[in-house]
C-alpha cells in the first residue's frame, strides 16, 4: 500500500499543493485531475522521488518510501510527458536499453503495443502517437508495483488506448497500482479520482 | 553494474550514429594546433618550445566542446529522469557518462596527436609522451567536466559557465602534461610527470562522479 501523509510541494516561491493525503491499495487506480498547473505532474515527480517534498511523508507498506531511494525507484515505472527516446536509435534499441536495466523482452513488449512491424525503424521517423506507444511499451517490459503515468494517452488512437487498457487491467489484476494524471478519459474502470 | 554497461553501450551506439560530434572535436584540435605556426611564424625552435603547452591547451579546449550537451539532451527528452530512476545511482550514471565522453572525444584526439604534433614541430621522440599526457589530461577533463555539466544543467548560459568552472581546475593537468612532453622532447624521463597526471585522474575518478551525482539529484 502506498500512503501519502500531508504532502506539500513548493516550486520557487509558489506552493503547488499542501496537506495532501491519500492511500492507494494494491490493484487500485487513482486518476489525478485538475486544471493546468494544479500540480499533477509535480505530484507524480514527487511520488517518483525526483522531487523532494517540502513537508509530509510518503509511506510504502507503512515505512518511509524515500529511506531507500534505489529500492523505491525499483518498484515504480514513471512515464513523463517526454518519451525518453533517442531519435537515432531504432524502436528495438530504445526499448532494449530499458530491457537491459529492468529485464524483460523488448520484442514481446513492442508486440503488445502493436509496434512489432516498426521495431527496426529509427525513433525519429515515428509519428508522435507511435513514439508515445514506444514509451508505453516500457511498462510491458517487467513488472513493477507502482505505475506513475503522466497523460499516457496523449496522441494515441482508439486502438492503442484499448491496448493500453489491456496492459493496465493485467497490471492491476496482478496487484499493481496506477496513478495517472489526465485530461482525457482513461481505460481504468473503478478508478478513484483525486482532484488537485 | 548491468546498468553501467547498458548505459555505456547506448552512449557508444549514439556516438557511432552521430560521428560528427567526435569529428568536430578532432578537427577543432588540429585547427587550433595549426593556428600557432601562423601566429608565431615558421621558426622551428620557437614552435617546438611552445608545442607541449599548445598541444595540451588545444586538446583540453577540444574535449570541452561537447560537454555542455552531456546531460542537456538527456534532460530535455526525459531520459535523465529514467536514468535517475533506474536504480543504478546518480554517481554511477555520471561515471558512465564521463567514460563515454572520454571514449568519444578524448580517445579520437590521441589519434590526431601526431598530426597536431607535426604542425607544432614537436620532436618525434616526444610523440608517445604527448599521447600519454593528452590521454590522461582529457580523462581528467572528462571527469571534471561531467561534474561541471551536472552542476550547470538547467542554468541559463550553462554553456558559457561550464568552461569558466572547469578550465581553472584543469590547470594542474596542463602543467604536468606539458612538463612531461617537454621532458620527453629534451630526451629526459617523462614518467614522473605522467605519474603525477595519473594521480590527478585517480583522485578525480571517485570524487567527480560523486559530485556530479549529488548535483543531478538536487535539481
Amino acid at each position: 500500500m502506498l500512503q501519502a501523509e500531508n504532502l506539500a510541494c513548493r516550486r520557487g516561491e509558489r506552493v503547488v499543493f499542501a496537506g495532501l493525503s491519500f492511500k492507494v491499495e494494491a490493484g487500485a487506480a487513482v486518476l489525478l485531475t485538475g486544471a493546468n498547473g494544479a500540480g499533477k505532474s509535480t505530484l507524480l515527480r514527487l511520488l517518483a522521488g525526483l522531487l523532494a517534498p517540502e513537508e509530509g511523508r510518503l509511506l510504502w507498506e507503512g515505512a518511509d518510501a524515500f529511506a531507500d531511494r534505489a529500492a523505491h525507484a525499483g518498484r515504480l515505472r514513471y512515464l513523463s510527458h517526454a518519451d525518453a527516446l533517442k531519435p537515432a536509435l531504432t524502436a528495438r534499441e530504445n526499448l532494449g536499453f530499458f530491457a537491459r536495466l529492468w529485464g524483460g523482452d523488448a520484442g514481446a513488449a513492442l508486440d503488445q503495443l502493436g509496434l512489432g512491424p516498426l521495431a527496426e525503424l529509427p525513433a525519429r521517423v515515428l509519428s508522435s502517437g507511435q513514439k508515445r506507444r514506444l514509451a508505453l511499451a516500457r511498462l510491458a517490459l517487467a513488472p513493477a508495483a507502482i505505475w506513475l503515468l503522466d497523460e499516457p494517452t496523449v496522441g494515441l488512437d482508439a486502438a492503442s488506448v484499448e491496448r493500453l487498457g489491456g496492459l493496465l487491467a493485467r497490471h492491476r489484476a496482478a496487484g499493481g497500482m496506477v496513478l495517472a494524471a489526465t485530461h482525457l478519459p482513461l481505460p481504468l474502470p473503478s478508478a478513484r479520482e483525486l482532484r488537485l | 553494474m548491468r546498468g553501467f554497461g547498458a548505459l555505456l553501450g547506448r552512449e557508444m551506439r549514439l556516438a557511432i550514429r552521430h560521428p560528427a560530434d567526435s569529428l568536430a572535436a578532432v578537427l577543432f584540435f588540429v585547427l587550433v594546433a595549426a593556428l600557432f605556426p601562423f601566429g608565431i611564424g615558421p621558426a622551428p625552435e620557437a614552435l617546438a618550445r611552445l608545442a607541449p603547452g599548445a598541444l595540451l591547451a588545444a586538446g583540453l579546449l577540444a574535449a570541452l566542446l561537447p560537454l555542455d550537451r552531456l546531460f542537456g539532451a538527456d534532460a530535455e527528452d526525459g531520459t535523465l529522469d529514467q536514468l535517475l530512476l533506474s536504480g543504478m545511482g546518480a554517481a554511477v550514471v555520471a561515471l558512465a557518462k564521463a567514460l563515454a565522453h572520454w571514449l568519444v572525444t578524448g580517445l579520437p584526439l590521441l589519434v590526431a596527436t601526431p598530426v597536431a604534433g607535426a604542425m607544432l614541430n614537436l620532436a618525434t621522440e616526444a610523440w608517445p609522451a604527448a599521447m600519454a599526457a593528452l590521454g590522461l589530461a582529457t580523462a581528467f577533463l572528462s571527469l571534471l567536466g561531467t561534474a561541471g555539466a551536472a552542476l550547470t544543467l538547467g542554468a541559463r548560459r550553462g554553456g558559457v559557465l561550464l568552461p569558466l568552472l572547469v578550465l581553472p581546475l584543469a590547470i594542474p593537468a596542463v602543467i604536468f602534461g606539458a612538463a612531461g612532453i617537454e621532458a620527453a622532447a629534451a630526451g629526459l624521463e617523462a614518467r614522473p610527470y605522467l605519474l603525477l597526471l595519473g594521480a590527478l585522474v585517480a583522485a578525480a575518478l571517485p570524487l567527480a562522479p560523486l559530485a556530479a551525482g549529488a548535483a543531478l539529484r538536487v535539481e
